[in-house]
């Protein structure tokens, strides 16, 4: 037990009570004041910063909001299309409700994919703190299985069909396939059981492993402490700190960064309330149209495009065609052929890459292509938890980094965008090239980085961040 | 880095969506009378009276129907021929399965109808709406004599002919990458209606906003309050900034 703090019978009585409290729950005053009044986070954040935040923001939103719609909505498939029209219309509010659910999925990605690349601009998964970037991987992957599964609650065209196309994927496993489908769907096509399980999966299973998830993330990063736009550790054991050993570099969380974050939420709510309020549709990209018709298993629209924030992702499915699978056989063959002739690898293990690379390249032509487009997707996350071992360069941040390598994350931003862009779009023969060319230079952008990381001169890294005062 | 920021905010409103394309004469502009109630009024007179015999706007209430300015006694005298309270949804009159016989299929519903039909490249739901209901013309080929502009083959005949008459569509010839191809140009009044163009096209404006409205009954209401929620949030944004300023005013 903790020792019993005793206190001045002249104290005032906030006080007294606070010294009640604390000496029967000290636990709480102890996270207190590690998390938030002597947790030093680092004095030269900028606006990139304030993602995380937002991120943990919309959480509550999504949460809270899901909460009061859960206690009108139905996840029957004869009732669930009616049960959000009537929320829309008839319970008190609730087209507000509904809105902020639907704007809050949409914006959850906005600011995650802004999180994660203010992540990868400053080194931020590099030691110490590869956990607290698998952890938010993994936050990203509980997130597009909530967004996916939240999705077909509404019911309509787009949520069913939608569903059915990512489902049927899972068919193309080899051998298991069929079975694995079936499994999820609970039908032989999506129905009243998909319908209910997602449901069970979207209010109570992902949202759990969400939030124990971010909590991890969070205990985490407390525990290495925070990177900063210069990558310098203010914490590490050169840095310089004051008497009583609080780093200079670091500025204590509560009030400096609650402050930051008020003002910056506040921005944030703007935005949010404007699009809420003004343009809840987003021009169909929020709510697609096609999803205020309600679900027909006999009638398949002309064109299925998931919501946009999976579109990336779509256009490297929909790029892997029996074509592409050469392309990728190439790729495999080089690869292994590079690890052979080139690399200075153990001489036993030759022998064992060049038969690894028969062996995929035997698979990849006696396997479906579609298989291979459901690998690649899932690969295209998949890839991120590998960042911190496949980043070599000197430096962390980008700062000091060579000036060649901001293009090269420019150049990723620009393709990850035009992938997005096509998958909105029809299938087209030109759209299908481009998209092949950019799920090309996206795992290059991964797989090759141990290479590029490494090539060109970085510019020196300062001892102490660079610190305006504003 | 601020041309990164601008590329992702670019990215984040790209251009209009390419949602399928129905096929069907460019859309014209649709009124929006929304937040005029005696149009809505007149709107929900013409639905009432005309497309409820085989649509249905099974997730409307009449009672949402105090809403535009009407009282529960008026919507009972006069609108009310579906249903036996107030308080149900707008049922179609017509029998399901007739309607397949009669028309191929079952007339959709419309209490959404003006959102689902929006097309990012085309226009807005009510803008087709609006197209669809005034470019109906005799067809002797269909099975219900009716054809349409907006949507070729459609399997509903034109319900307000009475009010509208019957015109002819008139097409141009033109050469066009070295074939020849016909082109809308207007149309030939072939019987009057009892209403003029003008007031066809009036009821027809009045009858899309109701449909407009119905579709989502909040939407001038999220309007009206989403100024003073904006508003709000300016004032806290102000003194949030300065709140802020003051903190780190002394850190150097």
């Amino acid at each position: 037990m903790a020792v019993f703090k005793e206190i001045s019978p002249n104290a005032s009585a906030g006080a007294k009570l606070g010294n009640w409290f604390e000496n029967r729950f000290p636990t709480a005053f102890d996270a207190y004041r590690v998390h938030m009044s002597e947790y030093y986070a680092p004095k030269n954040f900028n606006i990139w910063y304030i993602f995380g935040a937002l991120a943990m923001l919309v959480l509550v939103i999504q949460i809270v909001t899901g909460i009061f719609l859960v206690m009108h909505y139905k996840p029957d498939a004869a009732l669930a299309f009616g049960s959000v029209e009537y929320i829309m219309r008839d319970v008190p509010w609730g087209w507000l409700i509904r809105y902020m659910h639907s704007t809050g999925a949409s914006a959850f990605f906005i600011v995650v994919y802004l999180h994660m690349f203010r992540g990868l601009m400053y080194g931020s998964y590099r030691k110490p703190r590869e956990l607290v970037w698998i952890f938010g991987c993994a936050i990203f992957l509980c997130l597009m299985a909530e967004a996916f599964m939240g999705y077909l609650l509404p019911w309509g065209q787009m949520s069913y069909w939608g569903a059915q196309v990512i489902v049927n994927l899972f068919a193309a496993v080899p051998f298991v396939g069929p079975d694995l489908a079936l499994l999820i769907r609970g039908d032989y096509v999506v129905g009243d059981a998909t319908l209910n399980r997602f449901f069970s999966f979207h209010v109570i299973a992902v949202p759990l492993v969400l939030l124990g998830l971010v909590m991890a993330h969070l205990l985490a990063l407390h525990d290495v402490g925070s990177n900063n736009p210069d990558g310098v550790e203010i914490k590490g054991p050169n840095a310089p700190r004051d008497a009583q050993g609080h780093p200079l570099d670091g500025i204590p969380f509560h009030p400096y960064y609650t402050v930051h974050d008020i003002f910056m939420v506040s921005m944030f709510l703007m935005v949010f309330t404007a699009i809420i309020f003004f343009a809840p549709e987003f021009g169909g990209y929020f709510l697609e149209y096609n999803n205020f018709i309600p679900a027909d298993p006999l009638k398949t629209p002309l064109h299925i495009a998931p919501v946009w924030y999976f579109t990336p992702y779509y256009s490297m499915l929909r790029a892997i065609t029996g074509e592409m699978m050469y392309a990728l056989m190439a790729c495999v063959l080089a690869g292994a052929a590079f690890g052979i002739f080139k690399a200075k690898l153990p001489a036993f293990l030759k022998p064992v890459v060049a038969v690894a690379a028969i062996a995929v390249v035997a698979m990849m032509l006696s396997i479906d292509a579609k298989f291979w487009g459901v690998v690649v997707m899932g690969g295209a996350v998949v890839i991120l938890f590998f960042l911190p071992w496949l980043d070599y360069s000197p430096v962390k941040s980008i700062r000091y980094r060579p000036d060649w390598h901001k293009y090269m994350y420019g150049v990723f931003v620009v393709n990850f965008v035009v992938l997005a862009y096509l998958g909105v779009q029809p299938p087209s023969a030109i759209g299908e090239r481009v998209s092949q060319v950019g799920t090309l230079f996206y795992f290059g952008f991964f797989i090759l980085m141990p290479w590029w990381s490494r090539v060109g001169a970085s510019k020196p890294v300062p001892s102490r961040v660079n610190f305006v005062a504003h | 880095m601020k041309k990164v920021l601008i590329t992702l905010v670019a990215a984040l409103g790209f251009a209009a969506a390419a949602l399928a394309n129905t096929g069907g004469i460019a859309w014209d502009k649709a009124p929006n009378k929304t937040n005029d109630l005696a149009a809505l009024q007149n709107g929900a007179k013409v639905f009432v009276n005309y497309c409820l015999n085989c649509h249905s706007a099974a997730y409307m209430r009449f009672n949402r129907l105090k809403d535009i300015g009407l009282t529960e006694q008026q919507i009972k005298d006069n609108l009310l021929f579906t249903a036996d309270k107030v308080g149900e949804t707008m049922k179609a009159s017509i029998d399901p399965k007739q309607a397949k016989d009669w028309f191929g299929g079952n007339p959709p519903d419309l209490t959404v109808i003006a959102r689902s039909r929006s097309s990012g490249g085309q226009g807005s739901g009510a803008d087709y709406l609006y197209t669809y209901l005034r470019t109906f013309y005799p067809d002797e080929s269909k099975a219900t004599g009716w054809n349409n502009l907006a949507f070729p083959n459609v399997g509903m005949p034109h319900v307000l002919w009475e009010l509208q008459g019957k015109r002819a569509p008139v097409y141009q010839t033109v050469e066009e990458h070295g074939h020849e191809a016909h082109v809308f140009k207007g149309w030939e009044q072939a019987t009057p209606g009892t209403m003029t163009p003008e007031q066809y096209d009036q009821t027809i404006g009045d009858l899309v906003s109701y449909l407009q409205w119905m579709s989502e009954p909040a939407q001038n209401t999220r309007v009206r309050i989403g100024v003073w929620v904006l508003l709000f949030l300016s004032v806290l944004t102000l003194f949030a900034w300065r709140l802020n300023a003051a903190f780190w005013k002394d850190i150097k």
